[in-house]
């Protein structure tokens, strides 16, 4: 298959440019077409019932963003369809999101979409119909070594980097991916400014920030209608009830504002949700010492690449918008094993953690358990394989 | 658009009367306006007191299809029963279920054969179960996608039997066969200027002059009272050039575009044998080839045969743009997962044995590769 990695150097490859309907994947396609290759825009149906118009903060799935794109794959000149993957969406992505929640994990739809839906359901169609790669207007690099291997790294622009939400992609789907936005220094400022330029009206169309297939923003409310309301305790850390909740699946952990505990804690420190149990609908608050993570146990680990052999040490990063924190890892019996040099706080089971060596992604895996203060945590269920 | 029609309309936007005025500017526009009619009258069988002039065949559907129900209904209340085919084009399909969600019509979808044709025993036996009720029957003259030719002179002869107004569209059926309003009777016929070689945004409604629908559009009583609206001038005498080439042309066009047909048809069986021809193979319109595809998925082998240079469609998309199964595939009781799979060629004036050939050769590996994408 022909090389999928650069935009301007390689030869002219037949490519399929997933468009959202927003400014960033519009200029992706832009670059790829005029970089010569032989580009079609593609925007991906994912709801079975998508509303009009755009409301709030969301990037796809409406009518308009379809049209947005339609309208910016005529301005760029190349053929455009529209394709129906909203029934494996809602299996893969939807669902997954539902089960994870209700298992008292916290996951990261775009991510899964990425895994799932973009570059497999989409590149598997894409490769059948004889395209070689899947363009999208994500921020990352895919760097080709001189032995032919493919290493995916973080953007030019870190404010922007969106790596994490690709480090679930293996070999053989950064083979057939492509990121026109990723190599240059660009900031969004100079994206918009350059979708103007092209006469993309997208130009000044908001970012999306929140989760597509929620109309309105109010995940807990998506949660609730489809997992119902269940009372359940708030119990401090020996046990002692402090307060009820209508669902445990509506934490995260880490979370501090709207648990809703009458009574303030004995030293009057502020609380955070430390334990998700759905066994027993019970949710665990306590101080945020209590939340330092010294370590932790990831599964299902995917590799850009060669698995590492041994033990190491990398930077890894742990929600989509996060710093890095350095770590040292191996692979033990295929789980991934992880001890922070410092503690962090806000690890979630259900949650990604993404591994680097400077800038290039070595790899993912869904975090499963974690220890803190050197006590391997109780109660978790393993998150299932996906 | 024909030259002609070109050369019509740019010409005559220079005339700025309205049409309805009396000074000297407004009898001139009106004089275009009278004589299109009368050409465009005589090029489809009717009187020139039959024309109303529309915003074209979306428009004409609807006057015909809400207004005669509206006017029936209101004449005698018990008349609420719609009569249709299951494979009208939306404009007559969604005005039908918009009449059933809002305006209390009961329908009547008659039964179709293979090739999607209403059976005049079915049309007479759906009517006869209660003649009193009927509001309207609408059956288009011929398929815009399986291209299949209905029986519209004796579904005319029975509807005039039980004194029911057929309205039928005819926007696929002119220029194509001879569409002869007087000889085939039915009450209305819809007509496009857009299909014929005449510009966009102009139709006509050939109306019975014993008809009076209820209007859509209420003003200054423009089009006998039924179709108020300033007269689009120029793009009217387009209408009517385009409208007389065309019929004039019918015949020579029928028999090149239809001998280029039957070859497309002959070499997309050639090259895949078990794909499955769409409409009657025989009595159906000379420019239109359709197939389904088993295992394919229509919008994948648009998208490779567009790359191939070759243009075709779908049956429909929705609102989205995702290709959706076509209703008037699955009327004619294919397998669900077969009516995913189609494609419909449409052949034109421009149309040539080159064209066909570079068909014949791209759509074997066109399929061959769809299958191998599957249906998603």
């Amino acid at each position: 298959m022909t090389d999928a990695s650069s935009t301007t150097t390689r030869p002219r490859l037949k490519v399929l440019a997933a468009m959202s309907g927003g400014v960033d994947s519009a200029v992706a396609a832009a670059r790829a077409a005029e970089a010569g290759h032989d580009v079609t825009g593609v925007h991906l149906a994912l709801s079975k019932n998508p509303k009009s118009f755009r409301t709030g903060a969301r990037g796809c799935c409406t009518i308009e963003d379809s049209h947005d794109a339609r309208r910016a794959a005529d301005v760029i000149g190349i053929p455009f369809y529209v394709w129906d993957l909203a029934e494996r969406f809602r299996e893969d992505v939807v669902e997954d999101f539902f089960a994870e929640y209700a298992a008292g994990r916290t996951p990261n739809p775009c991510l899964r979409c990425n895994e799932k839906i973009k570059f497999a359901a989409l590149l598997d169609k894409a490769l059948a119909l004889g395209f070689d790669a899947v363009c999208t207007g994500h921020y990352a690099q895919v760097i080709v070594r001189a032995d032919g291997g493919r290493e995916l790294h973080r953007a030019a622009d870190m404010a922007k980097d969106q790596s994490y939400v690709l480090g679930v992609l293996d070999d053989r789907q950064l083979a057939h991916a492509m990121f026109p936005l990723g190599d240059t220094a660009t900031t969004k400022e100079q994206i918009r400014e350059e979708a103007a330029e092209r006469g993309l009206f997208v130009a000044k169309k908001p970012d999306s920030h929140d989760i597509c297939f929620i109309a309105d923003g109010d995940t807990q409310g998506f949660l609730a209608q489809r997992l119902g309301t269940a009372e359940g305790d708030i119990v401090d850390e020996s046990g002692d009830k402090v307060g009820t909740h209508s669902g445990a699946y509506g934490f995260t952990i880490g979370q501090r504002k709207g648990l809703k505990i009458g009574t303030p804690a004995p030293d009057g420190k502020p609380r955070y949700v430390l334990d998700i149990s759905p066994v027993d609908n019970t949710v665990t608050v306590g101080p945020a010492e209590s939340l330092d993570v010294t370590a932790l146990t990831a599964v299902t680990p995917r590799w850009c690449g060669t698995a590492p052999q041994g033990p190491g040490t990398y930077t890894a990063q742990l929600r989509a918008h996060g710093s890095e924190t350095p770590v040292a890892a191996e692979v033990v019996d295929g789980e991934l094993r992880v001890e922070f040099a410092e503690p962090v706080r806000g690890v979630a089971p259900g949650q990604a953690i993404v591994l680097y060596d400077g800038t290039r992604v070595v790899g993912s895996a869904t975090i499963a358990a974690t220890t803190r203060r050197g006590v391997l945590d109780q109660g978790m269920s393993a998150p299932t394989a996906s | 658009m024909l030259p002609e029609a070109v050369r019509e309309l740019t010409g005559k936007l220079g005339v700025v009367g309205n049409a309805s005025a009396l000074h000297s500017a407004g009898r001139q526009a009106r004089r275009v306006v009278e004589e299109a009619r009368e050409r465009l009258a005589g090029a489809f069988g009717a009187r020139p007191s039959e024309v109303v002039f529309t915003g074209g065949g979306t428009e004409s559907d609807n006057l015909a299809v809400k207004g005669l129900y509206w006017a029936r209904r209101d004449a005698e209340p018990r008349r609420v029963r719609v009569i249709a085919s299951p494979v009208e084009h939306h404009a007559v399909l969604d005005a039908v279920h918009w009449l059933a969600e809002h305006e209390g019509a009961r329908v009547d979808w008659l039964p179709v054969d293979a090739y999607g044709r209403v059976h005049p025993e079915a049309f007479a036996e759906a009517i006869a179960h209660d003649p009193g009720d009927v509001a309207l029957a609408t059956v288009m003259w011929a398929n815009n996608e399986i291209g299949t030719v209905m029986p519209l002179a004796e579904l005319a002869a029975v509807a005039a039997e039980y004194e029911v107004p057929l309205h039928t569209d005819a926007v696929q059926a002119a220029g194509q066969i001879e569409v002869d309003f007087a000889a085939a009777g039915p009450a209305a016929l819809t007509l496009s200027a857009h299909k014929i070689g005449g510009p966009y945004g102009i139709g006509a409604l050939l109306l019975g002059r014993d008809r009076s629908p209820v209007p859509l559009l209420h003003g200054g009583g423009q089009e006998r009272d039924v179709r108020s609206g300033t007269l689009d001038v120029p793009g009217i005498a387009a209408f009517a050039v385009a409208a007389e080439l065309a019929v004039a042309r019918r015949e020579e066009f029928a028999r090149e575009v239809g001998k280029l047909r039957d070859g497309l048809i002959a070499a997309v069986r050639a090259a895949v044998p078990d794909a499955v021809l769409g409409g009657d193979p025989v009595d159906r319109l000379p420019a239109n080839a359709h197939f389904s595809f088993p295992g394919c998925e229509g919008d994948s082998l648009l998208l490779l045969l567009d790359a191939a240079g070759i243009q075709c469609s779908t049956g429909s998309a929705c609102t989205a743009g995702v290709a959706q199964p076509s209703h008037v595939v699955l009327a004619t009781g294919a397998d669900p997962e077969l009516a995913r799979g189609t494609l419909r060629f449409s052949l034109g004036h421009t149309s040539t044995q080159a064209d066909v050939d570079a068909l014949a050769a791209a759509i074997g590996p066109a399929v061959e590769r769809a299958r191998a994408a599957g249906l998603s």
